[in-house]
C-alpha cells in the first residue's frame, strides 16, 4: 500500500471558513474535494502538502446546477456524476454528457468534482476543454471577495491556475446560447483512461452561416485548451464538412502536442484535427 | 455427487469480504517493513548512509546489502541457476531494484524513514534494448559474475537444424516475419508481500506469503538460509491472483524474514502497486523472427524461429530447470510439419528479472503467438483464407498420440472438429461477406483466427525438475468415521477454485457430495510436498493425485465392505457410491457406513490396519495438451486507429470438464487478458532505463467495456494420460487469444498492405501502422 507523508487535516464548513483555513495554513496547504488526483499524488509522494483543507462539507453550498438569467451556473463542488445526470446542464449543452460519460469511471465520477478537475490543472483534463469551448467564466472567492476569470485565462500552464493559494474556485458560469449545438469527441486507450486527445465544439448558426464557434482541445498542447484561429475561420462560413475539416487542420497546426506513451506528437496532432472535425460535425447535427 | 456445475465453495467467504489475504494477517507486536528502491537502471553504489533513518524514533532496524553480506544472504539463487541480489551491494541493475529495508512500528514510519536514507550513486549507461545487449561496447551488467565479459546468458536450440534448412532450400514458398511479444506484467490485484515470524524460543520460522508454491519456498529457504526445514512453516493464505508472478522468492520476503530474526518480532512487508509492476516477475519480452516453408497450395512443411529473449538483470525465470526457454519449442503448434528448428538466445538487460508469468504455460504463449501470426503471414502471401489454411494443415484425429518435430507427444484431440465448430458459431462465411461489403465502403473490419495447442501439467519426473526438485505432487485423504473427508494437497489456489474442483474429484470417485469433502491447501505443516500451482498443472498433476488417492480409499473400503458383508472382495462391485455383492444391490454399503465400520470393532481383513485414509504421490506420465480454436471480429476506426472487439468465439477442449462454470470463468479471464495484451499492455522503457508503465495509469488492465460478450464452445477429448481425462485450462485462453485479436486487427488493415503489427495495438500504433511508420512499442515513443 502506498502511504502519504504526514499532513494536517481540516474540514471546512463554509466558504468563509475554508478561506480562513487557507489563510492560516498558507501556500503549503491544499484544498481537497473529490481527491481523485491529489490523494494518489500524495500516496506516490509527488505531492506533500503540509495541510489538507477538506471542502466536502461545502457540497450543498457549492453544489448547485441552475440557470440564472442568461447563464448556466455550475457549482465547484458539483460531482461529475451529478453533471452527467443533470437534465438542465445536458439539455442545454449535450457536450457535458458526451464528456462526462468518458471521464474516468462511475466510481471516480461519484466523488470527483467539476471544480477539482479544473483546479488540478492537468493538461489532459477533459472539462478544461469543454468549458473552454463554452467560453465559461470562473468565479473565484478570496479574502477580498469574489472575482471572475474567463476560463480561457484560468489555466496558466500545466498544474497552474489563476486561483491564488488563499482563494477558492466557487462556480462556473456558462453563457446560454439559444440554438447552439455542442459535442465532445475523445480518443482513449481504454475506457476511463486520460485522453490521448479530445476535442469539444459549440456552434451557433444564423442565416445559414456560423455565427459563433467554440472549440476546446485537451492533451494536445493547445494554449488555454482552445483553438481561436480555427474558430475565427469558421465564423461567417456556412457549416459543412469542408469548413469543419479545414478548422480541424487549423486547430491542429496551432497545437504543440508532446509524445508520451499515449502516442507520438504527429498522431496527437492528427487527432486534434480529426476530433475537432468530428466534434464540429456532431455539434452542427445537434443544432 | 459428480462432475458438473456447482457454485464455488470459496465464493461464500470471498463475496462476504471474509477471505484472509496476507495483508489481513495481524500478529501481536508486528512491525512493518518498507523497501528502498533504486531510482537508476544501472549505477554503482558509492555509499549508503542509514544513520538518519536509524535515528527515526519509530524505526527498529535498517537492513542494507552490507548487513546481508555479513549473513551471506546479500545474493540468493534464482530458479534458473543464476544469482540475484537481495539487497544491492555493488551496483543497482534495474530501476526499482531493492537497496535497503526499513523495519518500523508502522507502515507510515517505515515509508517516511526511506526518505532519510542517503544513497550515493554513480550512474552508468543502461542496456535497455535487448537488440543491442550483445553489441560490442555494450555496458556490462553482470560484472559480479566471475569472468563475465558480455551480457549473454544462454543459447539453446531444439528441433532439426539441417533437415529444416534443407526444406527451406527447396520450398516453393517461404515467408518471414519479425515480431515482438512485448514485456507485460500479470498485475494481480493483490501485490506481493509477506509476514515473517521467527520464534527465538522454538527456532521456528513461520512465513505467511501469497506463494503459488509453498513447499518449494520452504525447501529453498532451508537450502539458502541454512534453516532446518522442519522448523520452517510457509502459509499461503487466500491469494488475490498469481498468474505465475507469485512463484519465485522475492527479495522482500527474505528481508521480512531477516527483519524478524533481527528484531525478534513479526514483520509484515506489503508491496505497493508500483513496486509490484517495477520489480516482480514480468512476462514475455521475446524478440522473434519466424519463417515458414510451404508448398504453393498451402501445405506448411517447416517452421524456423530465432528468438532474442530479454531476461532482465538476473536470470530468474521460473520454469523446469532444463528448459531455459520454457516450452517455447512447442511452437510447431497444431500443425502437421515435416521439420522445425528454433534457436533462443537469452540476454541480460537493465530491467527487472522474470520472464515466465502471466499465465504463459512456460512460454507456450510466445510459441502460439509466433506460429499463429506466421500462419496469417503465409495466408496473406498465398492469398488463402486463414481459416482454410489452418484447416489444410491441422493434425488429424488419427495422428494422435502425435510426436511433434521438436519432441512433444500430443495426447488427444480432434482439431478440425474444434475449428469447424468455432467457424459455425461465428458464422464465418457471413462474417467474411460482411467484411467484403464494408471494405467496399471503405470501412475497416477484421476477422482473426487462432488455433492453439498447449503443453501443460509439468511434469514427468524423469524430464522435469526445478532446482533438482521433481515435479510430482502428493495428496492425502482422510475419511472421518461419519464418512466426511479431508483432502490435503500441495498446490495452492490463486482463484482457480481448487476447494471446489478437487472436492468434486474426490466426491466423484467416492460417491459422496463435494460438500462433504474439505480441501486443505497452502500450509506446508498441513499438506504433503508438491511443487505448486502454475503452468496449468494443478488439475493435471494434483487433480490426478486427488483422483488416485480417492481410488486408494475406495479400494480399501472394498476390503472393509467385504468384511462387513462377509463376502469375498472379488464378489463385490462398485456402483452408485456403494460397494455391494454382485447381483444384490440391497447389500450395498455407502462410504459413510464403511468408514464407520473401519473405525469400529469390526474384525478387519488382512492388509487393512484400520481407517480408510490413504496417501499418494502422482508422477505424471506425460504432459496434457489442451487446445482450442478462437475467432475474433474487430472494427477499426481508420480516422483514429481505435479498435473495437466486436465478437469473440472461443472453442476450448480441455478434456473432461470437472466444473464447467469454473472452466468458463477461467476462459473468460484469459480472453480478457488477451484483449489487454493485444490492445493496451506493455512495459516500455526509455533510453535511461526508466520504467514507463509503473502504475495503473500507464499499465492498463482491460475492463468489461473492452470485452465483448464471450461466445464459448467446447469439444471434449479426454487425455489418456490422466486418470479422469482432464487436461487443465487455467492458461488456455491467455495463450490462445492474443493472436486472434492481433490477427483480426492486421486483417482489418490488409487494405493498407499491412501484414504485421506488434502489440499492443493502441490507437497510436494502429494509426502509425496504417501510415507505414510503426514505432517500437517496447521503447519510449519518440
Amino acid at each position: 500500500m502506498q502511504v502519504p507523508a504526514t499532513f494536517a487535516y481540516e474540514r471546512a464548513d463554509s466558504v468563509p471558513h475554508a478561506l480562513e483555513l487557507l489563510e492560516r495554513y498558507g501556500p503549503e496547504a491544499r484544498v481537497v474535494a473529490g481527491g481523485h488526483s491529489l490523494i494518489p499524488m500524495m500516496k506516490l509522494r509527488l505531492a506533500q502538502p503540509e495541510a489538507l483543507i477538506d471542502i466536502n462539507g461545502l457540497a450543498a453550498e457549492l453544489g448547485r446546477i441552475a440557470v440564472e438569467g442568461d447563464e448556466l451556473a455550475i457549482g465547484a463542488m458539483v460531482r461529475h456524476a451529478e453533471l452527467l445526470e443533470s437534465a438542465t446542464a445536458t439539455g442545454l449543452f449535450p457536450i457535458f454528457q458526451d464528456a462526462e460519460r468518458v471521464i474516468a469511471d462511475p466510481i471516480v465520477r461519484n466523488r470527483g468534482t467539476v471544480g477539482g478537475s479544473l483546479c488540478q490543472g492537468d493538461p489532459s483534463e477533459d472539462l478544461s476543454a469543454v468549458f473552454a469551448a463554452l467560453r465559461a467564466t470562473a468565479v473565484v472567492q478570496g479574502p477580498g471577495g469574489t472575482r471572475t476569470v474567463p476560463i480561457r485565462r484560468f489555466h496558466q500552464g500545466p498544474y497552474e491556475t489563476a486561483v491564488a493559494p488563499n482563494e477558492l474556485l466557487i462556480e462556473l458560469r456558462v453563457p446560454v446560447v439559444p440554438g447552439a449545438g455542442s459535442a465532445y469527441e475523445k480518443v482513449e486507450r481504454r475506457v476511463g483512461d486520460w485522453p490521448v486527445a479530445a476535442a469539444g465544439a459549440v456552434l451557433r448558426v444564423e442565416g445559414g452561416v456560423i455565427a459563433q464557434a467554440g472549440i476546446g482541445l485537451t492533451a494536445v498542447g493547445a494554449g488555454h485548451f482552445c483553438a481561436p484561429e480555427a474558430e475565427a475561420h469558421l465564423v461567417g462560413r456556412p457549416p459543412g464538412e469542408e469548413a469543419f475539416a479545414r478548422a480541424g487542420r487549423i486547430a491542429a497546426e496551432h497545437c504543440e502536442p508532446h509524445a508520451d506513451q499515449r502516442g507520438p506528437a504527429d498522431y496527437k496532432r492528427h487527432l486534434a484535427a480529426e476530433l475537432t472535425r468530428r466534434a464540429l460535425a456532431g455539434a452542427a447535427g445537434r443544432i | 455427487m459428480s462432475f458438473g456445475r456447482m457454485h464455488r465453495k470459496e465464493d461464500a467467504r470471498f463475496i462476504r469480504g471474509r477471505g484472509t489475504y496476507v495483508d489481513d494477517v495481524r500478529l501481536p507486536g508486528m512491525l512493518h517493513g518498507a523497501v528502498l528502491r533504486s531510482p537508476h537502471a544501472h549505477a554503482r553504489i558509492v555509499s549508503v548512509d542509514v544513520s538518519a533513518a536509524e535515528a527515526h524514533p519509530k524505526v527498529r532496524a535498517v537492513i542494507t546489502g552490507q548487513t546481508l553480506a555479513g549473513l551471506n544472504l546479500a545474493w540468493m539463487p534464482t530458479l534458473s541457476n543464476d544469482v540475484q541480489a537481495v539487497l544491492a551491494t555493488d551496483k543497482v541493475r534495474f530501476q526499482g531494484q531493492e537497496v535497503a529495508f526499513v523495519v518500523a512500528e508502522d507502515r507510515y514510519a517505515a515509508r517516511d524513514a526511506l526518505e532519510l536514507i542517503e544513497v550515493e550513486y554513480e550512474p552508468l549507461d543502461a542496456v535497455v534494448d535487448a537488440r543491442t545487449a550483445l553489441a560490442p561496447g555494450a555496458p556490462l551488467i553482470r560484472d559480479d559474475l566471475e569472468g563475465k565479459a558480455d551480457n549473454h546468458i544462454f543459447d539453446w536450440e531444439a528441433g532439426d537444424r539441417d533437415r529444416t534448412a534443407a526444406i527451406f532450400e527447396e520450398a516453393e514458398v517461404t515467408v518471414a516475419q519479425d515480431m515482438l511479444y512485448p514485456r507485460v506484467h500479470p498485475a494481480p490485484l493483490e501485490t506481493c508481500g509477506a509476514v515473517a515470524d521467527f520464534d527465538k524460543v522454538t527456532g521456528k520460522l513461520t512465513v505467511w506469503c501469497p506463494t503459488q508454491a509453498p513447499h518449494a519456498h520452504r525447501t529453498l529457504y532451508a537450502m539458502v538460509a541454512g534453516l532446518p526445514e522442519h522448523k520452517i512453516r510457509v502459509i499461503s493464505p487466500d491469494i488475490g491472483g498469481g498468474f505465475g508472478g507469485k512463484v519465485g522468492i522475492y527479495p522482500g520476503y527474505v528481508c521480512a524474514i531477516v527483519g524478524s530474526i533481527v528484531t525478534g518480532r513479526p514483520v509484515k512487508w506489503m508491496e505497493d502497486r508500483s513496486e509490484n509492476l517495477m520489480s516482480t516477475a514480468f512476462a514475455r519480452d521475446y524478440h522473434m523472427r519466424g519463417e515458414v516453408a510451404a508448398t504453393r497450395d498451402g501445405r506448411v512443411r517447416a517452421i524456423r524461429v530465432k528468438v532474442l529473449a530479454d531476461h532482465g538483470a538476473f536470470n530468474g525465470t521460473a520454469q523446469p530447470t532444463k528448459f531455459p526457454a520454457g516450452f517455447f519449442h512447442v511452437f510447431t503448434g497444431s500443425y502437421d510439419l515435416e521439420s522445425a528448428h528454433c534457436e533462443v538466445s537469452g540476454v541480460y538487460t537493465n530491467k527487472a528479472p522474470g520472464g515466465v508469468a502471466y499465465a504463459c504455460s512456460f512460454r507456450v504463449t510466445e510459441a502460439v503467438y509466433l506460429v499463429e501470426r506466421m500462419m496469417d503471414v503465409l495466408a496473406a502471401e498465398l492469398g488463402v483464407d486463414p481459416a482454410e489454411l489452418r484447416m489444410r494443415n491441422l493434425l488429424r484425429p488419427d495422428q494422435f498420440p502425435y510426436t511433434s518435430p521438436t519432441g512433444w507427444e500430443y495426447d488427444s484431440g480432434d482439431y478440425p472438429k474444434a475449428l469447424r465448430l468455432a467457424m459455425d458459431m461465428a458464422g464465418y462465411d457471413k462474417l467474411r461477406a460482411e467484411q467484403a461489403g464494408k471494405r467496399a465502403r471503405g470501412e475497416l473490419m477484421g476477422i482473426g483466427v487462432s488455433f492453439f495447442t498447449e503443453a501443460v501439467g509439468a511434469g514427468p519426473r524423469k524430464h522435469m525438475d526445478i532446482l533438482g526438485l521433481g515435479m510430482a505432487d502428493g495428496a492425502e485423504l482422510r475419511v472421518h468415521p461419519t464418512g466426511k473427508a479431508v483432502l490435503r494437497v500441495s498446490c495452492q489456489s490463486q482463484g482457480q477454485g481448487h476447494e471446489t474442483t478437487f472436492a468434486q474429484i474426490v466426491g466423484h470417485e467416492l460417491g459422496i457430495p463435494a460438500d462433504d469433502v474439505e480441501v486443505v491447501h497452502g500450509d506446508t505443516d498441513q499438506t504433503p510436498f508438491g511443487l505448486g500451482t502454475y503452468g496449468s498443472r494443478s488439475t493435471p498433476v494434483s487433480g490426478a493425485a486427488a483422483a488416485i488417492v480417492a481410488r486408494k480409499v475406495r479400494d480399501r473400503a472394498k476390503l472393509v465392505a467385504a468384511a462387513m458383508l462377509e463376502a469375498s472382495p472379488d464378489d463385490l462391485e462398485w456402483g452408485d457410491g456403494r460397494w455391494s455383492v454382485v447381483g444384490d444391490p440391497s447389500s450395498g454399503r455407502s462410504l459413510a457406513e464403511i468408514a464407520l465400520a473401519a473405525h469400529s470393532n469390526l474384525e478387519l481383513p488382512e492388509g487393512v490396519e484400520g481407517h480408510l485414509d490413504a496417501v499418494t504421490v502422482y508422477n505424471p506420465p506425460n504432459l496434457t495438451y489442451p487446445f482450442g480454436a478462437y475467432i475474433c471480429a474487430v472494427d477499426v476506426d481508420p480516422g483514429t486507429g481505435q479498435v473495437k472487439v466486436r465478437r469473440f468465439v472461443a472453442v476450448d477442449d480441455c478434456g473432461v470438464r470437472i466444473n464447467p462454470t469454473i472452466v468458463e470463468g477461467q476462459i473468460h479471464g484469459g480472453l480478457a487478458d488477451g484483449i489487454g495484451m493485444a490492445l493496451m499492455q506493455v512495459m516500455a522503457f526509455d533510453e535511461d532505463g526508466n520504467h514507463l508503465g509503473a502504475s495503473f495509469m500507464d499499465y492498463l488492465l482491460p475492463t468489461s467495456m473492452e470485452c465483448p460478450s464471450w461466445e464459448l464452445g467446447e469439444t471434449v477429448s479426454p487425455s489418456p494420460f490422466h486418470p479422469i481425462g482432464a487436461k487443465g485450462v487455467g492458461e488456455s485462453a491467455t495463450v490462445g487469444s492474443p493472436a486472434a485479436v492481433v490477427n483480426a486487427v492486421v486483417d482489418a488493415l490488409a487494405p493498407y498492405g499491412v501484414r504485421h503489427a506488434d502489440m499492443p495495438l493502441t490507437p497510436a500504433n494502429v494509426w502509425r501502422t496504417v501510415n507505414g511508420d510503426p514505432f517500437r512499442t517496447d521503447l519510449a515513443i519518440p
